[in-house]
C-alpha cells in the first residue's frame, strides 16, 4: 500500500514537472515540420534527366546534415533532410513541392535547383507561406522580397557577374570590340543582360552575339562566326562542356581575344584541364567560392574542414566538381539559419533569420566574401572577385566587387 | 522497327468487335467513376493534385491513342501539341484576361489546326519514318518557344506564371478540388466523345486504314482525309490536356515540354494498351506514380529502376493494361459459368 506521504510527493513532483514543461514550451515555438526532436527540411533536385549532374549537390547536402546529426544536431534537434527528384521538369517540381509541404510536412524547402523549377513552385510556396530558401539559381527574380517574401536565392545573380565583366572591360579595355557567345536559356540571357546593363551607353562595344542550344553537339561553327566579326574580346557565357569546346576552338583558329569565361564553367578540373592548360592561360573569370581542385587552398582552414568532411562523409565525391563545393556551402548556410532561429522554429522566424545573416562566411567562400541579408536584401551572396588563369590555378586579382542589382 | 509495327498490328489481331474492345464494361466504368468522384472526400489535397495530373495526362494519352490505336500512325511528338495547348491557355489567361474555361476549347482548336496541318506532310510518311518526323517536332518545340520573336507572349526562357482559378459562386471547396472536378468532367466528356468517334463511321474508316490501308482505299475510304483528320483530332485533345496542365501546374516554360514528355506519353499509351481507351488512365497513372516509386527504391538509379519496371511490364503484359483487363474478364466469366 502506498502511504499518503509518497502520494503527496508524487503529486507534487508531477505538478513540478508539468510546470517546468509548460515553462519550457512557452519558450519553444514550432510550426509544422519542427519539434523537440527533429527539423524536417525539403529539397528538390534533378537526380535524373538532362541536368542530373547537379544531383550530387543533394548527396553532399544530405551528407552534411548527417555529419551535423552525428555531432548532436542543431540546438539538440536532428535534421531530417528529405530530397526528391524532379528530373528538371517544372511540372514534376510542383508535384514534389506539394508532396514535401503537404505530405511530408517539412518546415521549409531549401535549395530547389534550376530557374524553371523554382519559378514553377514560387507562387505556391508564397501562397502557402512556406519558405523557399536559397533557391539554387542565379536568376535575379529570386531576390524579389516585395512580391515574393517567402523566396530567397543564394548564389550571386548572373546579372551581377555580367556587370562585373562589363566594369572590367570598361576599365581595362575601353576600346574593346566584344563578341558574346551565350547559352540560349535563362542563364545565358540573364548574364548577357547584366553585361549590357553594365556597359550602359557603351553597349555598342558588343559587335557580335551568338547563341547556342544545349542540345547542340558542338559549337565550333559559332566560334568561327564570332571570330570573323573582328572582335578582340570574347565573353563565353557557357556551361562546362561548351566552355571547353569554345576554348579549344578559339585556340585552334589562333584567335586570342581577351577571354571571359562565365563562372559556372570556370572549374579547373571540369573545364580548363580538359581544354588544355596551355590554351587557357590568361582567361578571365569571376568567382565567389574556392575551387576544390586548386592547390592554393590546401592550407586554408575552411577548405580543410571541407576536405575533412568529404573524406569521412562523401569519400567518393569529386572535390574538383563545383557542385560538391556548392552543396557544402549551401548546407552550411541552411544550418546557420537554423542555429540563429534557436527554439523559435516557426516559418515566419526562419524567413526572418534567413533575412538576418550578417557577415556569415561559409568555409567554401573566397576570403573576404561574406553572406549578408536584410529585410530588404534577399540576395545572400552579392560579391565576386575577378580572377585570371595562370599556370594551373586561378589567380585572384583586384578588389572584391559588390554588384548589387537594382530592383 | 518491328517492335513498333508489332504493337500496331497486334491491336488489329484482337478478334473482339471494336465497340467492346474500346471501353470498359458498364459495371467497371461505374466503379472507376465512383472512385474518381469520391476521391476528393478522402484524400489530401496534394494527392488530389497528383490525381488531377493523372487525369490530364490520361486525356493527352487518349489523344495519342486515337492516332496510334485508331488510325495506326505513330507519334513521338505529342509533347509539341501539349506545349501548344499549354501556351495557348497560358497566354490567353495571362495576357488577355480570358476566362480559363474558354481558353481550353481555344487550345483544342489551335492544336487541331496544327495537328491537321502537320498531318498533311505526314501523309507521305509511315511507320518509323513518321515516328522520326514527329520526333523532330518534339525536339524543335522547346527551342521554338524560346525564340525572341515570340518572347513578348511566351516569356521566352523564363516562361509564364499562370493564375489558378478559384471555385466559382463562392463554393466552399479548395482550388485543388475545383480544378479536379473540372478536369474530371472534361476527361469524361473527352472519353465519351472518343469512344463514340471510334465506333462511328469515321472511326471505322480510321481503323480500316490502320488494319489495311490498301483495302480501305479500295473500299472507298478517303485515306488522306481520315489520316489527317486523326492527326488533327488527336492533337486537339492533347492540346486541351496541355491547357489544363498549364492551369494545374500554374507555370509554363519551354523546359516543361521536352522530348521526355513525348516519350512519357508514348510509354503511357503502350503501358495502358495501344488502342484501348480506358488504358489511357492506367498509363497516365504509370507515368506519374512509377517514377516516384523508382525514386523511393534508389535515388541515384531511379532512371534504371524505372527502366527495369517498364521492361517487366512490357515482358509480362505486352499489351499493357488491356491484356490484364481481358484476362480478368475471362476469369470472371469462368467463375460465373461454374
Amino acid at each position: 500500500m502506498i502511504s499518503i506521504q509518497t502520494l503527496r510527493c508524487a503529486v507534487l513532483s508531477t505538478a513540478l514537472i508539468a510546470l517546468t514543461a509548460t515553462a519550457a514550451l512557452a519558450q519553444k515555438k514550432y510550426d509544422t515540420g519542427a519539434s523537440d526532436a527533429e527539423i524536417r527540411i525539403g529539397n528538390i533536385l534533378p537526380y535524373s534527366g538532362p541536368a542530373s549532374a547537379y544531383g550530387v549537390i543533394g548527396r553532399i547536402e544530405a551528407a552534411y546534415f548527417k555529419m551535423l546529426n552525428e555531432q548532436g544536431g542543431i540546438n539538440g534537434r536532428k535534421i531530417n533532410f528529405i530530397s526528391y527528384d524532379d528530373g528538371y521538369s517544372p511540372a514534376k517540381a510542383v508535384e514534389q513541392a506539394r508532396k514535401l509541404v503537404e505530405s511530408d510536412e517539412v518546415l521549409f524547402i531549401a535549395g530547389a535547383l534550376g530557374t524553371p523549377s523554382n519559378s514553377a513552385i514560387q507562387k505556391y510556396m508564397n501562397a502557402r507561406k512556406v519558405p523557399q530558401l536559397f533557391a539554387a539559381s542565379g536568376a535575379t527574380k529570386f531576390g524579389d522580397y516585395k512580391t515574393f517574401p517567402w523566396t530567397m536565392g543564394w548564389q550571386p545573380a548572373y546579372q551581377s557577374e555580367g556587370r562585373i565583366y562589363a566594369a572590367h572591360l570598361l576599365r581595362e579595355k575601353p576600346d574593346a570590340k566584344i563578341a558574346v557567345l551565350y547559352q540560349n536559356d535563362d542563364f545565358g540571357k540573364d548574364l548577357l543582360k547584366g553585361l549590357k546593363d553594365g556597359l550602359g551607353d557603351n553597349a555598342a562595344m558588343i559587335v557580335a552575339e551568338d547563341s547556342y542550344e544545349v542540345a547542340e553537339p558542338s559549337i565550333d561553327s559559332h566560334i568561327v562566326k564570332l571570330k570573323s566579326s573582328g572582335a578582340d574580346a570574347l565573353v563565353s557565357i557557357t556551361t562546362p562542356k561548351f566552355a571547353a569546346q569554345a576554348l579549344k576552338k578559339a585556340a585552334e583558329l589562333d584567335w586570342k581575344p581577351t577571354y571571359f569565361q562565365s563562372n559556372v564553367a570556370s572549374s579547373v578540373g571540369g573545364v580548363l584541364k580538359p581544354a588544355g592548360f596551355a590554351i587557357a592561360q590568361g582567361v578571365l573569370s569571376a568567382n565567389y567560392a574556392k575551387d576544390g581542385a586548386d592547390a592554393q587552398w590546401d592550407d586554408d582552414a575552411g577548405m580543410k574542414n571541407f576536405y575533412g568532411f568529404l573524406a569521412k562523409y562523401a569519400p567518393d565525391a569529386n572535390r574538383a566538381d563545383g557542385a560538391v563545393v556548392y552543396g557544402y556551402g549551401h548546407a552550411q548556410t541552411v544550418a546557420q539559419v537554423l542555429k540563429q532561429a534557436g527554439d523559435n522554429l516557426t516559418r515566419d522566424n526562419i524567413m526572418k533569420q534567413a533575412a538576418n545573416l550578417k557577415d556569415f562566411a561559409p568555409d567554401t567562400l573566397l576570403p573576404g566574401i561574406t553572406i549578408n541579408t536584410s529585410a530588404s536584401d534577399f540576395h545572400p551572396i552579392e560579391q565576386l572577385q575577378m580572377m585570371r588563369f595562370e599556370g594551373e590555378t586561378w589567380q585572384l586579382f583586384g578588389p572584391i566587387v559588390t554588384a548589387e542589382i537594382g530592383g | 522497327m518491328s517492335a513498333l509495327q508489332d504493337l500496331v498490328t497486334d491491336v488489329a489481331a484482337v478478334p473482339a468487335t471494336p465497340t467492346k474492345s474500346l471501353r470498359l464494361g458498364m459495371l467497371a466504368s461505374l466503379a472507376v467513376l465512383l472512385l474518381l468522384l469520391g476521391a476528393p472526400l478522402l484524400l489530401k489535397s496534394f494527392v488530389i493534385f497528383q490525381i488531377t495530373m493523372v487525369l490530364i495526362y490520361a486525356i493527352a494519352i487518349l489523344g495519342l491513342n486515337i492516332l496510334t490505336g485508331g488510325s495506326g500512325q505513330v507519334s513521338l511528338g505529342h509533347s509539341a501539341f501539349y506545349a501548344i495547348g499549354a501556351y495557348s491557355s497560358a497566354i490567353l489567361i495571362e495576357h488577355y484576361d480570358v476566362h480559363y474555361g474558354l481558353t481550353l476549347p481555344v487550345a483544342g482548336v489551335v492544336c487541331f489546326a496544327f495537328g491537321f496541318l502537320f498531318g498533311l506532310p505526314a501523309l507521305r510518311l509511315s511507320g518509323v519514318y513518321l515516328a522520326l518526323a514527329t520526333f523532330a517536332l518534339a525536339i524543335a518545340m522547346p527551342q521554338l518557344l524560346k525564340l525572341s520573336v515570340f518572347e513578348r507572349w511566351t516569356g521566352g526562357v523564363q516562361g509564364l506564371v499562370v493564375t489558378k482559378p478559384d471555385a466559382p459562386f463562392g463554393l466552399p471547396i479548395s482550388q485543388d478540388v475545383w480544378l479536379y472536378g473540372v478536369t474530371l468532367a472534361i476527361a469524361l466528356a473527352v472519353y465519351l466523345t472518343a469512344v463514340n468517334l471510334l465506333t462511328s463511321r469515321s472511326g471505322r474508316a480510321m481503323m480500316a486504314i490502320r488494319d489495311n490501308e490498301i483495302a480501305a482505299c479500295a473500299m472507298g475510304v478517303d485515306v488522306a482525309l481520315y489520316k489527317t483528320l486523326a492527326f488533327g483530332i488527336s492533337a486537339g485533345i492533347t492540346g486541351v490536356a496541355g491547357g489544363l496542365g498549364a492551369i494545374a501546374v500554374q507555370f509554363v516554360a519551354p523546359d516543361s515540354y521536352t522530348i521526355q514528355l513525348a516519350i512519357a506519353l508514348f510509354v503511357g499509351m503502350v503501358v495502358g494498351g495501344v488502342g484501348w481507351l480506358p488504358g489511357s488512365l492506367v498509363g497516365a497513372g504509370f507515368i506519374v506514380f512509377v517514377p516516384n516509386l523508382a525514386e523511393g527504391i534508389s535515388k541515384g538509379l531511379s532512371g534504371a529502376v524505372f527502366g527495369v519496371i517498364l521492361i517487366l511490364v512490357i515482358f509480362l503484359a505486352p499489351h499493357g493494361a488491356r491484356q490484364i483487363a481481358t484476362r480478368v474478364q475471362h476469369w470472371m466469366h469462368r467463375l460465373r459459368s461454374k
